[in-house]
This record gives structure tokens, sequence and C-alpha cells, in this order.
């Protein structure tokens, strides 16, 4: 121990930064932080055993339920899971449907963070701005699918519900529309005085250090690693010419600007899906239950994705498990925080825009 | 602040961002889940709806024709509606409002000739 006395502080569960409860058990020497211990499980609802409890084809509604954010992209990949295990093809227009609406999925989950990082900086008034654009997006989600953010547009086989020609060329209009709404909070968010001080420097992780604790997604492109699921060319990810997004910085201002870019990315991924959209059936019928073991990775908007599911020939699965993006960003973030002021906990710990309900299933 | 002024106008002069909602409602968008919409007229109580619904919202008594649906637990997937060889589950655009209190609705009727 060294001769500086130490204190100990409790960062949630609830705390005015966080959406939802996670709890870092902060050692302070003065205001500086020396050692974070984590703790989750305040909103453990168990869904990995719900889904062996019911029929593989209604876990699609239920896996929805895992992440209030990127649920799409949670249906997506039990869908390509069950898919897996049961050799199943699915149509080459469900395909691009299905990047279609994780791409959207990705544009209103980094612009909820956007806001919350403003948010949590007090930027009071760009919170509402992101958050704004943010609703064009969930309206999209809402004409196309049917629902806000929970939109039920993956089944197994393929998507639900097929967007008319009218449909897509309003789609295609409204992110075009869109694009100067964000511009104009980008440029707030790459050169204010207020955000670049606040985060550009805080919690820095090296390329080392990322990989040893194993980041994942937005984190770890941040530091200068191109690690996207995408790349790997699921869904018609591959016929669109993915190309992944880094930054080299580390610090939270390396992520935001990952993410903002990404915005853009994202919907340039959507344009070009719903312009090169083949003709065709939107899914395949699927019979028999599934069988053997499978898993599947995907990109969800906080990074990699794996669902791994085995079947033994009945209708209910003999085990689903989840393992979702937040889940190994926390190992990270315990390792950016030592070091920095305990005014900058709550924006760090946004930074890696944590989505504590995923963690738990 | 002169670089300020043209937003500050533009900001005193144009209409707020948001709708004076009790007074003024925003049409529900054309393909949306608002609401499922029992018809139970053409019903035969196959009980497709109820091995399908995810949140086991809806129940079917084959024998005594009886079907229970409780809308507080329904999550209007429209995963009934779509297997529904009847055409007696629909959904509706609307959103369904605030209730006063928790009721499930019980719908009984014989079958069609």
């Amino acid at each position: 121990m060294s001769g500086t006395p130490t204190t100990i502080l409790p960062f949630g569960p609830q705390h005015p930064v966080l959406p939802e409860p996670i709890h870092l058990r902060l050692t302070l020497e003065d205001e500086k932080v020396v050692g974070v211990a984590p703790a989750i499980g305040y909103v453990h609802r168990g869904i990995e055993k719900a889904a062996e409890l019911r029929e593989y084809t209604r876990n699609v509604f239920l896996v929805e339920r895992v992440c209030g954010i990127c649920s799409f992209v949670h249906a997506l990949a039990y869908c390509q899971v069950i898919e897996d295990a049961m050799k199943v093809e699915i149509p080459p227009r469900a395909k691009y449907l299905r990047v279609v609406y994780s791409e959207l999925t990705r544009i209103h989950s980094h612009l909820l963070y956007l806001g919350l990082l403003a948010d949590a900086l007090g930027f009071e008034s760009l919170f509402m701005q992101a958050w704004r654009v943010r609703e064009t997006v969930v309206d999209l989600m809402e004409k196309t699918a049917g629902s806000r953010v929970i939109i039920s547009a993956c089944s197994i086989g393929g998507v639900r519900r097929d967007v008319d020609d009218a449909l897509r060329d309003d789609v295609l209009r409204t992110i075009r529309e869109m694009r100067p709404e964000v511009d104009r909070i980008a440029e707030v968010i790459l050169h204010d005085y207020g955000i670049r001080k606040r985060t550009i420097g805080c919690g820095v992780l090296t390329k080392e250090q990322s990989l040893a604790t194993g980041a994942v997604g937005p984190i770890q492109r941040a530091v200068g690693i191109a690690s996207d699921i995408r790349m790997t060319g699921y869904a018609a990810y591959g016929e669109l010419g993915f190309e992944p997004i880094v930054e080299t910085g580390g610090d939270s201002y390396a992520r935001t600007v990952v993410r903002l870019r990404e915005v853009y990315q994202a919907m340039d991924l959507a344009n070009k899906a719903l312009e090169r959209l083949p003709a065709g059936e939107i899914s395949t019928r699927v019979r028999g239950n599934p069988e053997g073991e499978a898993v599947t990775l995907v990109e969800a908007p906080r990074g990699e994705l794996i669902y791994y599911t085995k079947g033994d020939g009945t209708k209910n699965l003999a085990r689903l498990r989840i393992r979702t993006p937040t889940y190994t960003n926390i190992p990270p973030l315990v390792t950016m925080l030592p070091g920095c002021e305990l005014a900058d906990v709550p924006v760090i710990t946004l930074s890696i825009d944590p989505c504590i309900s995923c963690t738990e299933r | 602040m002169p670089w300020m002024l043209s937003a500050v106008l533009r900001n005193l002069f144009s209409p707020p961002a948001t709708r004076r909602y009790p007074f003024e409602k925003r049409e529900p968008l054309r393909r949306a889940r608002g609401q499922l919409v029992v018809d139970r007229t053409n019903c035969v109580y196959c009980g497709a709806c109820a091995r399908i619904c995810p949140s086991a919202a809806i129940q079917v008594d084959r024998p005594n024709k009886l079907m229970t649906f409780d809308p507080f637990k329904c999550i209007v997937c429209s995963a009934c509606a779509d297997v529904c060889p009847k055409g007696s589950l629909t959904i509706a655009e609307g959103h369904k409002g605030p209730a006063e209190r928790k009721r499930t609705y019980v719908y009984s009727g014989s079958e069609p000739k």
C-alpha cells in the first residue's frame, strides 16, 4: 500500500448518467481513480433459459427483447444460427433486406449514443438534436417493418414483410434528407471545444491492452484494429463492398468518431442495399426441427454478437448461448479507467456505449 | 454574438418541433402494427393463433369454442394475424390507448355453416 489514503466510492447501479444499472466500485486516491471493480447482475432476466423452454420459432420474439436498441440484430443472429443449424439457404432479397434493417438499427443506435454522450457532458441541446434525427430512422422502421424499435422483421427463413418500390423510394429519399441533419450534429461533435476537452485523451486504451482484454466493436476499431464481423460477409455484406472504419486515438473521442463515421457508412450501406435489392421471394418455408450445433457471429452496433445453439431434433432447443458485445467490453473499460479523474468516469463509461440489459440477458 | 443571430431569429419565428399532443394527434403510419383486432364472426376456433403466440396472450378452448385474449400480454408481433386461416385476426394501425383497468376479452360463438 502506498502512503496516500484511498477512498472507495460506489458508481452506480443508479447514476444520473447511466441509462442502465452497472455498479463500478471505484478506488480513489484524492480525485484520481486507481482501481475499479465492476459488478453486474441487476437486470438479469434468464432469457437463455426461457429460450430453451419455448418452441424455437417463438424465440425470435423473445431474443429481440434481449436488447431494447439493437433488437433487430439479435433477431438476425438468432435466425441465422437456426438457419445454419438447419442448413437453410435464404433468398437473396431477404439477405439484402436484413442488411437494410441492420444498418437502420446501427444508425439509430449510434445517434442514441451520440445523444447520450452529449447529455453526459451536459450538452442538452445536442442531445435533443441527435435524438430528433434518430426519430426519423425510428419512423422509417415503423413505416417499413411496422414497429419503432423492436421491429420483429426477421423470421427463420427470411424476413416477414416486403418493401415495395414506392416504399423503397420513400426510404431512400428520407435517408438522403437525413444526411444534412447528421452533418450539423457531426460538426458540433467533431469541433466543439467542450466535447473535445472532455473526450480527447480520456480513457485511453492502447492496441496491446485492447487485444489483451478482448475489446470488440467500435472500441477495438478506435485503437486502429480493423475488426468488424461484417467483413466476413454474412447476409449480403459480402456483395456490398464493406470496409471497416478505423481510428487510431484509442480515447473516448476516437470511439465517438468511429460511431459518427459509422452513421454515414450505415446510411451508404442501407442506400446501396436498397438500390441493389434483388427481386424474388422474401422467405423460404422452414420445416422440421434444428438438430446439431451452430455458431454465428454478427456485428451489432456495439460490437460482435455471438449466438450458439444446440438442437436435439425436438421443437425446443437444448441450449442457446448469447454473448453480447458489452459483456466483453467491460474488461477494456476496467483497463481504461485507472488514472483518470473521478469527473471523467461517467463519460468514459458511456464511451463504450454500455448496454447492460444485453450483458445480463 | 452576431454569428448566433441567424439561428436565434430562425428559432424565434419557426414553429415548435413538437406537436401540441392532446389537441393535435399524429396520423398512424400506414404499415404500423398498432393493435390486434379480433373479429369472431368467421372464427373456427382452430387454435393456430394460440399455438404461435410468443407471449401466450391468446388461449383457445376448441371444444367449448372459446377464445381468450389478453391485450396487456399482446406484443403486437402480428404472428397470429399471419397464420389465421379465416382472417379473424387483423392488425390495426392505431396504437391502443391507456386503460383504466386490466381486462381479458373472452370471445365465443358457433362455427359457421
